[in-house]
């Protein structure tokens, strides 16, 4: 488990600091923003990210602070006892006019049809100081935009070079696929070399996009393909929801976090036209029986272990570059999005005498790299491209937006049948520790035959970067582990590199948060807003009438039906995979 | 010991080099040696000498004659008149003016008027030479520190001495060390800040070639005093000689045992590595230089944590100018009282100069602190040349103030130049006569920030991008009135809101150039006219007498 080493705030002595005449007192160490905070006196920011080390680059949020020569950025500067502060002088209003009017004429002025327009940070600074007219001429950047990849466009001119991106490429994702470059003015983020992100190593996490304050780096718009299909009689449009889109589409439609929407989510849908609503946790649960099953098998057969997940594209898209050495250890089971659409295109479509090829599956994902994973070419194991369209729940909220539909007054629906049942275990899928846990309580009662009385393994819940637990399945010492975020996978890889620990079962999610706090979910996904979802994510779960994967009646009904057993040689066929090896520049 | 009549000192310091001093002394050796002289006269390879415009610059001792402008085809009359015949040659010896020939170094105005504690070894030994270090003093001041003081005495003698920083910003030198040395932490580094990257300023280059060791020294000491083992000298990497001649005094000084493993047996180890640095004019801020010796983007972080605490590699760092450590072996040697017998009591001691521009005296000098402005220009300078008038000085190089003949009389030391807006900076002295135009010389400087900003803060970013815009349109005769507002209004922001002391210093050109010269910019603004003619889309039109009235 996660040891805390940062001293507690409480544990630090108190100074007292006075802002704007009031005097507050706050832990020593504490920066002069979070002293306003404390004096209920805002203070803006633009670069500064509350889930990030201080950067101070965009100086917005200069202060004056007595006897300092220069104005001091309240995000960095630590306070002292006595300290007096000004945020509201005429220094500070000019300063941070002009700074935020520097930043204002080099922008692009399309906000009307710019994909944050309402959900940007720029925009409403902007707007917060007054800003009527720009004193500088404008100067737009102007630079190509970047649409190299399936899953993430960058749009150059409109970055502000807060470096927000840079920090959660970096340091959270320890991925590096994004720098400032070039000097002065011309100073831009930009990919490795300045290359487009299809050609460098990018795991297409699109965490970039939370990062960023303004529209520069977004999710590829699909939702023309899928309106279009919509319209199209010939077309039998099915849709998939992930299991994480449950806890977070209420957001993107002015709902809290944390509010739990799956019966108007499935009511939106069919109010959008699809002519089958489905559920992504019905394969969820699949993926379970066919991990779990690998599992056991590489347990009693002798394969390699530690077992690493496959749920996570921009996990595996990391691991292909990062850690090909690695990739024998990755479970070959198709994520269950993969999954879903191999069988919607062959066991959904003879139950119900479809012509495949008339077939449109479409995907609602937490997760930018799973456009990318959809269009990955050994995908077609059912003869066509198994998934046709991915809409991220931004897209899919812009869409119940335009088609006007009043989200808040829906009566809930259910999934359709078969492939919208499932269960407790595949609803926790959506948060990190959700695929351990549910693999867990089928593998106990698989390898046991006992069943599990307490079905809740929280120690691998929770944000803790990484979680380690050791399972007694009667016997056998199962040695688990659980990273989310790929800065946290890449220490825990290195951890199995090292062999400090003989693990069995690792669990990787590429996201802080897991899938709920994923590339694609409503902005803005911060670290407090993740808590919150995976709070409905646990929710769901406990209010489930079925919670483990293989009690699913649906699933028995298909291995019975169509799959034969776990691991057959159809489940071989259309639910497991491979990996490409890929280059790490 | 091999003792001569006679020494010729040619000067191989990069201006003298530029204008063909190797082959002088080439010509020097084979012209003696063809004589059968070189038996009894030693040609000399030094350190700038200081009148760089005069060079190559060659000095024959006993007597101290200065020759200038020599050329190889000047040595053999050099040779068969001075060397051999005891005869003076008239036509080299410097003039101060066209009647007056200056005989021996000693009596000249440009050297009367200056005090050579830094430089007083530069041009006066072999820089190549560690046994003529030795021999003038070196490693004295070294060794007395590790057998006879504590490393905190080090630290109060350097801070009883009051030697303030003279990279530019005159923080209190024993003060930084004091920090350090009280900083936790088992490894700290000394960094000496060679990458002098102001225009106009050669200071530290000359100081590196003409006295190479009294850095290592220096640095030596610092280490001792605050409890570095490892030192690294950052310097550009346009320094091609400097830096060999650093490393050959690196490579000396370890064979001698004054670097490396327990010093003068006292137990004390320190080494000094010489990384280069790549140009960039950001580089030379000291935190910017720690990312790009470590390898990064070269970008200043944010302060505090100041490098005392967190520095070079994130461990405790003394980070000083090659000017302020050369101060440091003759602080230890002689002591503070002497050393404040020198300059003024808030700024004690000497600065190194660079003169440039238009001024007689090219070149590089060094002076008591607190020296007038017109002194400095008038009287070892040389005045300007032609018999212009006088227009304006800029102090610091090009973050620095620019000064009009009215504050000619301001003493020249950190809190004096602060006040009217300039600063002292790294002792570039730039001098401009009444034949420039203000505009098109804040177009100059802020060309040359647009370039030089690092992009990392917003204010710095953009700002220097719009100051070198607006300027342009003033220059273009574009400009409205309102732009002077929003030129001010950046300014200001500038000088408050950047995150390093490169962008806050930026818009100080333009700030003290309006201050002072508001008229012509204004002429420029509301009669559309550049009065010195300078501005070429303006220069069509009547010019009036220039603003700067001469002197």
């Amino acid at each position: 488990m996660a040891v805390a080493t940062e001293p507690k705030p409480e544990a630090r002595p108190l100074v007292k600091v006075t802002i704007n005449g009031t005097v507050v007192e706050v832990p020593a160490g504490s920066t002069i923003l979070e002293a306003a905070e404390k004096a209920g006196v805002r203070i803006p920011t633009l670069c500064h990210h509350p889930d990030q080390a201080v950067k101070g680059v965009c100086r917005v949020c200069v202060v004056e602070v007595e006897k300092s020569r220069t104005l001091q950025p309240a995000c960095a500067y630590p306070v002292s006892d006595g300290m007096v502060v000004g945020t509201n002088t005429p220094a500070v209003r000019e300063a941070r006019k002009v700074i935020v009017e520097l930043m204002l004429s080099r922008h692009p002025a399309d906000c009307l049809g710019c994909a944050r327009n309402k959900r940007c940070e720029l925009q409403s600074l902007a707007e917060e100081l007054g800003i009527r007219e720009v004193r500088f001429p404008r100067r737009e950047k102007e630079y190509p935009k970047d649409t190299s990849t399936p899953a993430l466009v960058r749009d150059p001119s409109k970055c502000v070079v807060c470096r927000r991106c840079v920090f959660t490429c970096n340091e959270v994702q320890g991925v590096g696929a994004l720098f400032p470059a070039y000097r002065g003015h011309k100073a831009l983020v930009v990919p490795a070399y300045d290359s487009p992100l299809a050609e460098i190593v990018c795991a297409l996490c699109g965490q970039c996009v939370h990062a960023c304050p303004t529209g520069a780096i977004t999710e590829r718009d699909d939702t023309d393909q899928v309106w279009a299909a919509l319209a199209d009689p010939s077309k039998h449009v099915v849709v998939q929801t992930a299991p994480a889109i449950r806890a977070t589409l209420g957001e993107e439609l002015g709902l809290e976090p944390g509010t739990l929407v799956t019966g108007k989510m499935v009511a939106a849908l069919r109010r959008l036209g699809f002519d089958r609503v489905f559920d992504t946790d019905f394969t969820a649960d699949l993926t379970i029986m066919e991990e779990g099953s690998e599992l056991i098998h590489r347990l009693t057969k002798g394969g390699t272990l530690p077992l690493l997940t496959s749920c996570s594209p921009g996990w595996i898209k990391f691991i292909e570059h990062f850690y090909p050495d690695l990739l024998p250890n990755v479970s070959t089971c198709k994520s269950p999005q993969q999954m879903f659409g191999a069988l919607a295109k062959t066991y959904y479509a003879q139950k119900f005498g479809l012509d495949p090829a008339s077939i449109l599956v479409v995907s609602i994902m937490p997760c930018t790299a799973k456009k990318f994973e959809a269009a990955r070419p050994e995908m077609n194991s059912s003869g066509y491209r198994d998934v046709d369209v991915v809409l991220t729940s931004r897209e899919l909220g812009r869409m119940i937006r335009e088609a006007g539909i009043d989200f808040e007054r829906l009566e809930e629906e259910p999934f359709d049948e078969p492939l919208g049942i499932s269960t407790g275990a595949a609803a926790i899928f959506g948060a990190t520790g959700g695929v351990m846990e549910a693999a867990l309580r089928t593998a106990y009662e698989l390898v046991t035959k006992k069943e599990l009385k307490d079905i809740d393994f929280t120690t691998v819940r929770g944000m803790a970067g990484i979680k380690e637990a050791t399972v007694d399945l009667d016997g056998t010492k199962l040695n688990v582990a659980v990273a989310h975020g790929l800065g946290n996978a890449r220490q825990l890889l290195e951890r199995v590199k090292r062999r400090e620990k003989d693990y069995h079962f690792i669990e990787i999610m590429a996201c802080p948060g897991g899938c709920i706090g994923g590339g694609g979910q409503p902005i803005k996904t911060t670290n407090t807003v993740r808590v919150r979802r995976i709070e409905a994510i646990y929710r769901e779960d406990a209010r489930m009438a079925i919670r483990k994967s293989h009690e699913n009646p649906a699933i028995i009904q298909l291995y019975k039906e169509f799959l034969g057993e776990p691991l057959g040689h159809k489940s071989h066929e259309l639910l497991h995979t491979h990996y490409t090896p890929r280059k790490r520049v | 010991m091999h003792f001569y009549r006679a020494h010729v000192l040619v000067c191989a310091g990069t201006n003298c080099s530029l204008r063909g001093s190797r082959a002088v002394r080439e010509r020097l050796a084979g012209e003696l040696a063809r004589r059968g002289l070189d038996g009894e006269i030693k040609v000399v390879e030094t350190g700038c000498f200081g009148l760089c415009e005069q060079g190559p610059t060659v000095v024959v001792y006993p007597e101290g004659v200065l020759y200038c402008r020599v050329t190889p085809d000047d040595v053999p009359e050099l040779v068969e008149e001075h060397l051999l015949k005891g005869r003076r040659l008239e036509r080299l010896l410097y003039r101060e003016t066209a009647a007056k020939a200056v005989q021996t170094v000693p009596q000249m105005d440009f050297f009367q008027g200056q005090v050579r504690v830094v430089l007083r070894r530069c041009g006066v030994i072999d820089p190549d030479s560690v046994e003529e270090y030795i021999a003038h003093g070196g490693y004295q001041a070294l060794g007395k520190a590790l057998t006879q003081m504590k490393p905190a005495e080090v630290v109060e003698e350097i801070k009883a001495s009051g030697l303030r920083g003279r990279g530019g910003a005159g923080f209190p030198t024993g003060l930084k060390w004091e920090f350090a040395s009280k900083a936790k932490g088992d490894v700290k580094y000394i960094v000496c800040n060679a990458d002098e990257g102001e225009p106009g300023t050669f200071k530290d280059r000359l100081i590196l070639e003409g006295d190479p060791h009294a850095i290592l020294e220096g640095m030596a000491i610092a280490g001792y005093a605050v409890g570095a083992r490892k030192g690294y000298v950052y310097i550009r990497g346009e320094y091609g000689l400097s830096i060999q001649r650093l490393e050959r005094a690196i490579l000396q000084a370890r064979e001698l045992g004054l670097l490396g493993e327990d010093i003068f047996g006292s137990g004390f180890g320190f080494d000094v590595e010489v990384r280069v640095g790549a140009g960039a004019y950001v580089c030379g801020e000291e935190t910017a230089l720690f990312e790009s010796l470590e390898g990064g983007r070269g970008e200043p972080r944010l302060k505090p944590p100041y490098p005392t605490e967190v520095g070079l590699f994130g461990k405790p760092t003394v980070i000083n100018n090659v000017e302020t450590l050369a101060n440091v072996p003759p602080i230890i040697q002689n002591g503070p009282k002497w050393f404040r017998q020198f300059g003024t009591e808030r700024c004690p001691g000497t600065k190194v100069f660079t003169l440039t521009g238009d001024i007689v005296n090219e070149g590089l000098i060094e002076v008591p602190m607190g020296i007038t402005l017109r002194e400095v220009i008038f009287g070892i300078g040389g005045g300007i040349p032609g018999g212009r008038g006088f227009k304006m000085a800029q102090t610091g190089g090009t973050s620095g103030g620019c000064l009009p003949v009215q504050l000619l009389d301001v003493p020249m030391d950190y809190d004096e130049l602060a006040k009217v807006g300039a600063a002292l900076g790294s002792g570039a002295l730039l001098v401009m006569d009444d034949t420039h135009c203000i505009v098109d010389i804040a177009r100059v400087f802020a060309r040359f920030f647009e370039h030089e900003s690092c992009g990392k803060c917003v204010p710095c970013r953009e700002g220097t991008m719009r100051i070198h815009e607006i300027v342009c349109r003033i220059a273009t005769g574009e400009a409205t009135p309102k732009d002077l507002d929003n030129l001010e209004a950046l300014a200001r922001t500038m000088a408050l809101a950047c995150l390093c002391p490169l962008g806050q210093a930026a818009p100080v050109p333009v700030m003290t150039t309006l201050k002072y010269f508001r008229d012509e910019y204004e002429a420029h603004i509301y009669e559309k006219r550049c009065p010195t003619g300078t501005c070429r889309t303006l220069a069509g039109r009547p010019a009036l007498t220039a603003a700067g009235k001469g002197v």
